[in-house]
């Protein structure tokens, strides 16, 4: 009874409380109650994940459990887990399907059968398990080939669960590695399933085609009638799926009629979720496949109407990106924007229709910016027009603003000015601040005509923004202030840099004095005052130079490259594009219009409803017929690109593109806008600032490192001042020896020693190991745990006894964790049997147990072709965590701060009953900071990296051992207490 | 699964099972919604729909519609098995069940659906231990009266 309860809505709070209870109960001798907390278990894992993960194992006792109940209810969990991660579980395969080959075999007791068939639930449990095994993976896919067979073998009899078990097993077929019998038998299936008279089964069918048509276009033709009498079908839902199925084939010559059919459920249906899905589905295609201007612009006119203020706000920005960016060849454009806006301007002219408030935006900024296309006389109708709409009261503030706006752009072309006046006399007076503003910038524009007209020149939506962002006219400015003295503009991160390196520079000084003062008699007080002061010395000479050389920089930059940049270069550049007529668009053009001519001819001489439904069959299925037999989508691709976003060849202005809009309106107000330029100037800069901080990283790096270094050893020997038995000096030092000896061996082997880094001396590194090698190279890889970082070093031997030239190391972005690249990845050459390391500091973004790191190393070898040498690096939780060293008042201070916290009750062995031995093992492997330890209890303190501090503490009672996590970060102790169970089981 | 309603065919709610956390308002904004749904549409349609980005699998039998919330990924047809399973079971413990035995021994029809689905995944296929686990259930009410009373109530309070 309790533990249905628990598996009910249960709060993660209380998990922990009744975890040990659950785990218990599985060991329980009754069949259901191990079932159920297994299932409750499953819920757990459903709910914080983390929580139970060090009992994965009791998962796969589980999984073997006697009682087929039991392990059923082990597969809920592993297929969650399998669907997070299926690469973990590959071995679990075999068992897998041995399972389903008793299951289908008919092993099981009679009572798991269901209408004479074995364990229904089971199978598809199972199934579903191995779609996910198997995906991609042609060797785990090899093993279940014979079972999925079998069971497509089996489920012949005609019960709904069969189809059930039929379906599942087709959907696995197509996930897996293909196998062409296999395949057949599911198409087979498939067809069953779309033909039968049963209308779930008939839904069913064409949810399976809708999957399967991916990999294999050709099955859709032959269902193709049964899919057009789907599409008439009068429940919604199949038709619905019915167009799924379609959005999923669409091609270039399909498009017109597949989007049709889906406007005309557009409009039918009234639901919101569907029309915003539905929206952008339509959206898409258009925008992918539409065969030529004037259908492509009706469509998203429909679409626009029709969506109205539900769409995603995405579509009519794509939209308006797309109109003005335009394609590959100008004439294209300029047909689009005419129709675009003829289009526009004669929707205006009907009478009484409202549309909603997003299509108005989109008609007016098209309007204001292309109106100029439709020649000479107009722009006062289209200002006219736009009058009319601005006072109406059906409309939003907010697109009253996008209408000033298009007004202000048209007003330079127009010749006489009545209405704008009328507009400017109305809308100053306006209640709403926006449009007031609007209505002010837009009479001032207007009282000086020749300046606006220069402001907003015609045409220049994306183009102008470029010439603003260089800002290149303030240089004479710039250049005129500093030959009067005038300190040289220092973006601000490079401001705080130089502060940074000066307050190094001064608080080195005192620290260095205060420890020399102190008289302290320690062992390594002579070696740590002298290494102290020279590195304090060191650093102030380089401080010094990093900022001369910075004011140097600046300056130069300044004068170099923007003076020399023409400010006229990026307008007539654009002007004087050449207008090539593309002739190929230009055919497929008239292909696809002769094609759906044909189809409208003949759907008129034809008028018999079958017939019909065969021509639309075949107007649907034209592409995949002809000539696309497999890959669909990458033919579609290569037919359709011209009404593809110009994306990379754009990417560089992509930046200030996608907020066109804003910017065209702010663009006008620029000038009288200070501030919004000095903005601009800031960003110029800063990038150029990042340059010169890449050039001169190698110093600061230098810097970095030795003064790095020493803090430390400062803190080490406060730490010695303050309590004298200091575990954590002894303990470094303990560590820090013997792998240092190992590795010099190691290092020996292969001629390595002089390449360790001379950081490696200044903290605790891990072993040398081997991650990849082959016969001309071998990468080895070792940690440095660095006090803020992890620091993961390659080390690149190169065996052969000839140079390698452009070697280059990359690691693959990893989801967890931050990776700086440290300087000097890419070299151009690797002397013959010689040494060279990449460097990587690697931050940890939210916590986990273990990932992993993966990259790859390229090289040439005399001019041959490249090598690509690829490697991965385990890294866990405690490679990020580092001891923080606080007092006990602290302590106290931040235990109460902190909100997450998790409890624990942890059985001892007999050979750390005594606390202080205990928490010793947890410092050295986990590198924990005691605090204090009190009595029976000890206090440790760690951190993540960056700045995520843990506290712990500890209180044993008899041989059991409480432990009490908190910290600032919400998972962090969970983990962190997996560690220390590990660390207590392990010694 | 995510949640499981049963209704009538007036659209008065008999019996609800969450295994999601919503809040009561959500709860009873989603199943107005599907109430008005399911009932508008035709016995001749499928009896899967899509709403919002879940699947509804609905049956109906006699005057009550049994209707389940499954994910997207889900298989629609053991769905409907599970369904029909559980109105197996209902009519084997009450004897050719109607809709009366379930307004009046509510409490009965959670317990078997808790026996049969947990977490809103099944767990016990076989008809015969589902009704086994009820009838120990029922034993036990007779022998200490008292106590499963308050404990059915603490089990009907956690099942709403």
């Amino acid at each position: 009874m309790a533990l249905t309860i628990v598996s009910q809505i249960f709060p993660r709070e209380m998990i922990p409380a009744v975890l040990p209870l659950i785990e218990d109960k599985l060991q329980h001798s009754k069949e259901i109650i191990r079932r159920k907390a297994v299932l409750a278990l499953y819920k757990f894992y459903l709910i914080a994940p983390n929580q139970v993960q060090h009992i994965h194992i009791k998962f796969r006792k589980a999984l073997c459990d006697r009682d087929v109940g039991v392990m059923a209810a082990s597969l809920h969990i592993y297929l969650k887990m399998i669907k997070e991660n299926s690469s973990a579980y590959k071995d679990l395969t075999g068992s897998f399907v041995t399972i389903l080959k008793q299951v289908v075999g008919g092993k099981l007791p009679v009572d798991f059968n269901y209408h004479s068939v074995p364990a229904p639930w089971l199978q598809i449990q199972l199934l579903r398990i191995l779609g996910l095994l198997g995906k991609d993976d042609q060797r785990t896919s090899e093993l279940m080939y014979d079972v999925l067979d079998e069971s497509l073998r089996r489920a012949e009899l005609n019960h709904n669960v069969t189809y059930a078990i039929l379906f599942e097993c087709v959907h696995t077929v197509y996930s897996i590695y293909p196998k062409s019998e296999l395949l057949e038998k599911a198409a087979k299936c498939i067809g069953k399933f779309v033909l039968s008279p049963k209308i779930n089964l008939k839904y069913l069918g064409l949810k399976a085609l809708t999957y399967v048509i991916q990999q294999d276009p050709t099955l859709a033709l032959q269902h193709q009638m049964t899919i057009i009498e789907c599409l008439d079908h009068p429940d919604p839902i199949i038709k619905r799926e019915t167009l799924e199925l379609l959005y999923r084939i669409t091609n270039a010559q399909n498009i017109t009629v597949i989007v049709q059919k889906m406007l005309e459920y557009l409009h039918q249906s009234k639901e919101e979720y569907i029309i915003v899905n539905l929206v952008g589905k339509i959206a898409e295609l258009a925008e992918k496949y539409a065969p030529d201007n004037a259908w492509f612009i009706q469509t998203m006119n429909a679409v626009f109407s029709v969506g109205g203020d539900v769409m995603h706000p995405d579509i009519p920005n794509n939209f308006l990106r797309l109109l003005a960016e335009g394609f590959d060849d100008e004439t294209e454009n300029q047909q689009l924007r005419l129709y675009a806006v003829q289009s526009y301007f004669t929707l205006l002219d009907v009478e009484n229709v409202f549309y909603p408030q997003r299509f108005l935006q989109v008609m007016s900024w098209v309007l204001g910016e292309y109106s100029y296309l439709l020649g000479k006389e107009t722009p006062e109708e289209v200002i006219t027009k736009l009058y009319k709409l601005l006072t109406s009261d059906s409309i939003s503030s907010e697109t009253k603003a996008w209408i000033i706006a298009a007004v202000t752009k048209l007003t330079p072309q127009a010749h006489s000015s009545n209405i704008v006046e009328r507009l400017i006399q109305e809308f100053t007076t306006s209640l709403d601040t926006c449009l007031r503003q609007h209505a002010f910038e837009l009479k001032h524009l207007h009282e000086n005509v020749k300046f606006m007209k220069g402001l907003l020149p015609v045409d220049k939506s994306c183009e102008d923004m470029v010439v603003d962002a260089s800002l290149s006219f303030l240089d004479g400015f710039v250049a005129e202030e500093l030959s009067q003295g005038a300190a040289p503009y220092k973006p601000h991160h490079q401001r705080q840099e130089e502060k940074l390196s000066q307050e190094k520079v001064l608080s080195f000084e005192p620290y260095g004095l205060s420890f020399s003062s102190s008289g302290f008699s320690g062992r390594q007080s002579p070696a740590g005052i002298s290494l102290g002061s020279d590195i304090s010395g060191n650093s102030t000479d380089t401080g010094l130079k990093e900022t001369n050389s910075l004011k140097l920089e600046g300056i130069k930059k300044l004068w170099g490259k923007e003076g020399y940049l023409p400010k006229k270069e990026s307008k007539t550049g654009d002007e004087t594009e050449a207008l090539p007529v593309p002739q190929e668009n230009i055919i497929m053009e008239n292909v696809d219009q002769i094609i759906t001519k044909k189809d409208q001819s003949q759907v008129l001489t034809q008028s018999k409803q079958e017939k019909e439904k065969q021509l639309l069959a075949s107007s649907l299925f034209v592409g995949l017929g002809s000539e696309s037999t497999i890959n669909l989508l990458g033919k579609a691709d290569t037919l359709s690109h011209k009404f593809r976003r110009k994306s990379k060849v754009k990417e560089t202005k992509s930046g200030q593109t996608t907020t066109a809009q804003n910017m065209t309106r702010s663009s006008f107000s620029s000038s009288s806008n200070v501030t919004y330029e000095e903005d601009y100037y800031l960003d110029n800069l800063q990038d150029r600032g990042d340059k010169e901080v890449k050039k001169f990283s190698l110093n600061s790096e230098l810097l970095d490192s030795e003064s790095l270094t020493e803090l430390p050893l400062v803190e080490k020997i406060s730490n010695c001042r303050l309590s004298t038995p200091s575990l954590f000096a002894d303990n470094n030092m303990e560590v820090f020896h013997p792998p240092q000896s190992t590795a010099a061996s190691l290092a020996n082997e292969i001629s390595l020693a002089s390449s360790l880094l001379e950081e490696t001396t200044e903290h605790m590194h891990s072993d040398l190991m081997e991650v990849c090698d082959n016969e001309t190279i071998s990468v080895s890889s070792y940690k440095i745990w660095k006090d803020e970082c992890l620091l993961m070093v390659w080390s690149v031997f190169n065996k052969s006894a000839s140079e390698l030239k452009s070697a280059n190391l990359e690691i693959a972005p990893a989801e967890n964790f931050k990776i700086t690249e440290q300087p000097g990845c890419c070299l151009p050459v690797i002397e013959a049997e010689s040494t060279k390391n990449f460097q990587y500091s690697v931050q940890m973004e939210k916590p986990f147990t273990e990932g992993n790191l993966s990259g790859f190393i390229n090289y040439q070898v005399m001019d041959t072709h490249s090598v690509q040498l690829e490697f991965s690096v385990n890294l866990s939780l405690l490679d990020f965590i580092r001891p923080l060293k606080i007092s006990t008042e602290d302590f106290g201070k931040l235990w109460l701060s902190f909100a997450n916290d998790v409890k624990q009750n942890v059985k001892m062995s007999e050979s750390q009953a005594a606390l202080p031995s205990t928490l010793k093992a947890l410092q050295q492997e986990l590198r924990l900071h005691v605090v204090d330890i009190i009595g029976n209890e000890g206090l440790l303190a760690c951190q993540l990296l960056p700045s995520n501090p843990c506290l712990l503490h500890f209180r044993v009672h008899g041989d059991m051992l409480a432990l009490w996590f908190r910290s600032s970060c919400s998972t962090l102790p969970d983990y962190l207490l997996y560690q220390c169970q590990k660390v207590m089981e392990g010694s | 699964m995510q949640f499981m309603l049963l209704f009538s065919r007036q659209g008065k709610l008999r019996l609800q099972k969450w295994y999601v956390p919503l809040s009561d308002k959500e709860k009873k904004k989603i199943t107005r919604e599907l109430v008005q749904t399911v009932l508008a549409r035709k016995p001749k349609m499928c009896s899967f729909l899509e709403w919002r980005d879940l699947k509804i699998v609905y049956k109906r039998y006699a005057s009550l519609y049994f209707c389940c919330a499954i994910e997207d990924q889900d298989n629609e047809l053991i769905t409907l098995e599970i369904i029909h399973r559980y109105v197996e079971l209902l009519d084997k413990y009450f004897g050719s069940v109607c809709e009366l035995d379930i307004i009046f021994n509510f409490e009965k029809a959670y317990f078997i659906l808790d026996e049969f689905l947990l977490g809103g995944e099944v767990q016990e296929t076989s008809k015969k231990n589902v009704l086994k686990a009820i009838e120990q259930a029922d034993l036990l009410q007779e022998k200490t009266e008292h106590v499963s009373h308050s404990k059915s109530f603490v089990g009907c309070k956690k099942a709403y």
